[in-house]
């Protein structure tokens, strides 16, 4: 189920079971061939077959070219962080938190959000521009791409 | 659009601001329309255009009792508003509409009739943000700031320097809903809602609401309040989701309407009194203040800090307290308008002298959307 958001508030009160599971995305149209590469293990984005640029999120045509075709293409889960929030008031599906919300840089150059795996919720652990590696976290039938810090 | 053919006629909050628990949504709504309509000296035979959120433009044009035929229901959060007077504007210049109502109305703190708002699950947000977690606005418009902050070197005090700006305009202002004094300290010495932002670093959850007027130039003269000119617009749309936004330290809807206002009025940041920035969070002020072009790259922050901001500075902003202070009703950009409007008729509760321009800039989404209006006392 989807949680209510309001205003600027929690997930709706109602949502409040005991520790309910995490987000298990529904794959889309457009999204599919990212789910089931999740699912494999793999990560796989898309690629504009004319500038050869990559890019995220998963769309029918490339954003650089009207109508531009695509190539999906797995490629290295290797990332920096970016940036990142540490939100101490999570839903109740990452509680009780401290949960960090990360934004990552892939090698090949498109951004997403995701979480982080292996570090602690601690600025101090959190330098931007750390290396990281993706690894999948299973949520039902639906595996999602999350990050590990690499050892330096 | 020629600068200065339209003009703002009646302009109103609702009666009160804050907690309104026995007031729905939809009557802050017409409350604010009913004393915008008596601002104005105008009945509603007199509207023949309402624009508002989506439902609520229908809902409020048939509970008054008014019959458009000129409807606009654009809803991209927190700035439609103000894209509602841009393309009001445009309607009345090309003879589609005579004199509009745009009507803001959110029960955003007591929950009173108010729509939900939902992330569906087939969506960009369903699918790549809401799998980790994100569970609020505080969690997702935050998140580009620790790069702008890495990337300029801006302080977690300077950051809560903007909290404390505002909280300074606020505590003037009766109808203020946080007017207790901060200081820099209060504020990084507070608990966190979301790394890097502490509670007073986020915009408040109020019920309220604000409506105005728009019409020509020319009927503007024949009414009772000072016109408050329109001199430009622009509006523009970035991503659907914050994650996605081009670049962290810089908005680019921001640049985009921005330079459609100033080119439209032919104005500069040079010629501009008094200005309102949208703040649902202590960041926006900051990359307002630079991709407005008000100051350089990385130095909105110092700018802030500095206090040329606070009232006797060199350049007046949030003179209402913003939504950190003043009210957040969820969707802020009517009250960034009212208060511009309020200080060009020289009737805010905390006057600024000799404001005879103002720039509003409205946000939409998390950075998804944004709108820039020029106002002025007078005709250029």
């Amino acid at each position: 189920m989807v949680p209510r958001i309001t205003a600027l508030g929690r997930p709706a009160e109602e949502e409040a079971t005991a520790t309910p599971a995490k987000p298990s995305p529904k794959p889309s149209a457009e999204s599919a061939p990212f789910w089931a590469a999740a699912n494999r293990g793999e990560l796989m984005i898309q690629r504009c077959v004319t500038t050869g640029r990559f890019f995220f999120y998963p769309r029918t045509y490339s954003p650089f070219v009207t109508g531009g075709d695509t190539e999906w293409v797995q490629v290295s889960g290797r990332a920096r962080l970016y940036s990142y929030i540490i939100d101490f008031r999570p839903p109740p599906s990452f509680g009780p938190g401290p949960n960090v919300i990360a934004v990552v840089e892939l090698a090949e150059g498109p951004r997403m959000m995701t979480s982080l795996v292996g570090v602690e919720p601690d600025p101090e652990k959190l330098p931007l521009d750390m290396e990281l590696a993706v690894e999948f976290d299973q949520r039902g039938e639906q595996a999602v791409p999350v990050f590990r810090p690499v050892a330096q | 659009m020629k600068p200065g053919s339209v003009a703002i006629v009646g302009c109103a909050e609702s009666d009160s601001l804050g907690k309104i628990p026995d007031h729905s949504a939809l009557q802050l709504h017409v409350e604010s329309a009913r004393n915008a309509l008596a601002d104005a000296g105008l009945s509603i035979g007199d509207i023949d255009g309402v624009a508002a959120t989506g439902n609520f433009a229908i809902e409020v044009a048939h509970s008054m009792g008014i019959q458009p035929t000129w409807v606009d229901t654009t809803s991209v959060g927190g700035c439609s508003y103000m894209l509602h007077l841009r393309h009001a504007a445009a309607a009345i210049t090309a003879g589609m509409a005579t004199t509009v109502l745009i009507t803001h109305g959110e029960s955003g703190r007591s929950r009173n009739g108010a729509p939900g708002y939902m992330i569906e699950d087939f969506s960009p947000w369903g699918l790549y943000e809401l799998p980790y977690g994100v569970g609020g606005l505080y969690s997702m418009f935050t998140v580009p700031v620790l790069r702008f902050m890495h990337t300029y070197g801006v302080t977690h005090e300077q950051l809560a320097s903007v909290a404390v700006a505002q909280r300074t305009w606020a505590e003037k202002n009766e109808r203020a809903f946080a007017r207790d004094p901060l200081t820099v300290e209060d504020v990084v010495n507070s608990p966190f809602i979301a790394y890097p932002f502490h509670r007073a670093e986020c915009c408040l959850i109020t019920d309220g609401g604000g409506s105005i007027i728009v019409t020509s130039a020319e009927r503007a003269t024949d009414l009772r309040r000072p016109p408050v000119y329109l001199l430009g617009s622009g509006e523009a749309s970035e991503s659907p989701i914050v994650s996605q936004m081009a670049d962290f330290t810089s908005a680019r809807a921001f640049r985009a309407s921005s330079a459609l206002a100033f080119a439209q009025a032919g104005l500069t940041v040079h010629d501009i009194d008094h200005l309102m920035v949208y703040d649902a969070f202590a960041h926006l002020p900051i990359y307002g203040l630079e991709d407005l072009g008000f100051v350089g790259r990385g130095e909105g922050a110092a700018f802030i800090a500095e206090g040329n901001t606070l009232p006797g500075g060199s350049l007046p902003m949030n003179t209402n307290g913003g939504g950190l202070s003043y009210t957040h009703t969820g969707m802020y950009g009517m009250f960034a308008m009212q208060e511009a409007i309020r200080q060009l008729r020289g009737e805010a509760a905390v006057q600024v002298p000799d404001v005879h321009t103002s720039f509003v800039q409205g946000v939409g989404g998390m950075f998804m959307a944004a709108a820039s209006l020029i106002f002025a006392d007078a005709q250029p």
